[in-house]
């Protein structure tokens, strides 16, 4: 998966959207490759149960460094449908494919208006610079 | 924000800076987990200038510093070392420092006290006013002092490798220098002409290993020196992030942290650092009305069970009721478990007891144990 062709929240969670059997939106989320470097020594991912309902902007989980804690914001309504529990164990690895291996969750999208608010990866880019600057 | 000496070359190198106490820090390098454990396996350097040192002396400077300091100063022999407290009159901790004793080129003593950079200010302050009380009642003896922390630079080098990598920079013998003891040196390199420095072997990580005042000057050239003669020693630069959980797991207290002027010397487990008989300074008599009385909380080790680390401010709890709070925590990149410092009640503090921590809202389980949770393979270097 490139970056270029993912969508992202300020938050530096990155979100890859498509169509699941049945129609209904499918998004496979994960963190960006800034927000994984700014991180470091990561040590703990809590992420949540299939059939647990999230919200735009509100945690779904967290993910812990030797330094500090970070919550992971979800970028749209819907419910966790698939949760990739082998990240716990390539914590150290995550950066090395931020955008593939590295997803953490699937939630199945019930309001789709979210999506507008999201950045793309050049948006999202420009708030790194910012944030980095 | 204030630069140390060094400041340019962290940022060539791609540090982290941080601000920490007002100074424009490296927090790390590469990474937390590879500099802490580089530390225990070789050895670590850390850009340290940010530690306030002030220099005292002249025939007044003994029984001034006996009168600020909670530690004996008239047995303090030359090039020893001693960790002290400065508390106010509550007993109250102000800060905690080194005081070190030794005598200048020309066989004149002088007294340096290292204080925490986020203390200086304060304790600047502290001594300016103590020194003008004591003036006016004893106008005898002079004192010269200054605050020399923005004219020297300080390093750590700390770990098993450290003798090595620093002996050929020093012309004294570093192997047969003691715990706790320091010594004025030459600096062996062709930047440092005529220049000397002060060493000690101390530090903050729970391995052997020294720390190295000099002068800013030649500081940037002493640093690339170290690195140069580390390579092969498997040396890294150390940003102040593993100098935390370095010290977390030598089970140390950090100022701000399991220090702070609402905690006495007694819970926080430094009642040794309190001689109280036969001195004078602020908060001695309130220390000793407080040594008779039970604490009302002591500083302990957690571990807990899971990888979810307490962080300060966490709520401990015994049975489900509040038993303390916590003040530093990490996992710990040597015994990959989630370590923590706290303060609890001492019905809770028996090493083994069970409690839980609150952790954002969750219970963690956890358990009471000894300090510290890492203790190097001493060889001939205990304190």
């Amino acid at each position: 998966m490139r970056p270029e062709d993912l969508l992202f929240t300020k938050t530096h969670e990155w979100v890859h959207v498509e169509t699941g059997p049945a129609g209904a939106k499918i998004a496979t989320v994960g963190i960006s490759a800034f927000a994984l470097e700014a991180l470091t020594d990561l040590v703990f991912i809590d992420l949540p149960p299939v059939g647990r309902r999230v919200q735009a902007g509100r945690p779904f989980g967290e993910i812990e460094s030797v330094k500090a804690v970070s919550d992971l914001y979800s970028p749209v309504d819907g419910e966790i449908i698939e949760v990739n529990s082998a990240v716990a164990d390539r914590l150290d690895r995550l950066a090395q494919d931020p955008y593939g291996a590295s997803w953490f969750v699937k939630i199945k999208i019930t309001d789709d208006s979210n999506l507008a608010r999201l950045l793309s990866c050049q948006q999202y880019q420009k708030e790194c610079t910012e944030e980095a600057g | 924000m204030q630069r140390t000496p060094i400041y340019q070359w962290h940022v060539a190198h791609k540090a982290r800076m941080v601000e920490f106490a007002g100074w424009a820090m490296p927090t790390l390098y590469t990474s937390i987990t590879e500099e802490h454990l580089a530390t225990r396996a070789a050895c670590g350097i850390t850009d340290i200038s940010h530690m306030g040192r002030l220099r005292f002396e002249g025939p007044g400077a003994e029984e001034f510093l006996a009168g600020v300091l909670t530690r004996r100063m008239r047995d303090l022999r030359l090039g020893q070392i001693r960790y002290s407290l400065v508390t106010n009159e509550q007993g109250g901790i102000l800060d905690d420092v080194l005081v070190g004793y030794y005598h200048n080129e020309y066989g004149q003593p002088f007294y340096v006290v290292v204080v925490n950079a986020s203390n200086r200010e304060k304790i600047v302050r502290w001594i300016d006013a103590h020194l003008s009380r004591d003036r006016a009642e004893a106008p005898g003896e002079e004192i010269v002092w200054s605050d020399v922390t923005r004219l020297w630079a300080m390093f750590a080098i700390q770990g098993p490798r450290a003798v090595e990598l620093l002996q050929p920079l020093v012309d004294v013998d570093l192997e047969s220098m003691r715990y706790y003891k320091g010594a004025l040196v030459r600096i062996l390199h062709p930047a440092a002409q005529r220049q000397g420095g002060i060493i000690s072997r101390t530090g903050y990580t729970g391995e052997d290993g020294f720390e190295l005042s000099i002068g800013a000057s030649i500081a940037h050239d002493v640093w690339e020196a170290l690195l140069e003669i580390g390579k092969p020693l498997g040396v890294v630069p150390t940003g102040i992030a593993a100098r935390d959980t370095l010290r977390l797991e030598a089970g140390m207290p950090l100022y701000g942290h399991e220090l702070s002027e609402e905690i006495d010397p007694f819970q926080a487990g430094l009642g040794f650092a309190c001689y109280l008989e036969g001195v004078d300074f602020p908060g001695r008599d309130a220390l000793l009305r407080i040594r008779e009385q039970p604490p009302g909380s002591v500083r302990v080790g957690l571990k807990l069970a899971g990888r979810r680390v307490a962080r300060q401010g966490c709520t401990v709890l015994g049975k489900g009721e509040s038993a303390g709070w916590v003040t530093s925590g990490t996992f710990s990149p040597t015994l990959q478990e989630s370590i923590a410092m706290a303060y609890v009640r001492p019905e809770w503090a028996s090493p083994g007891t069970e409690v839980s921590v609150d952790v954002r809202g969750r219970q963690e389980p956890a358990r009471i144990t000894t300090l510290p949770f890492y203790r190097r393979n001493a060889k001939g270097t205990r304190p």
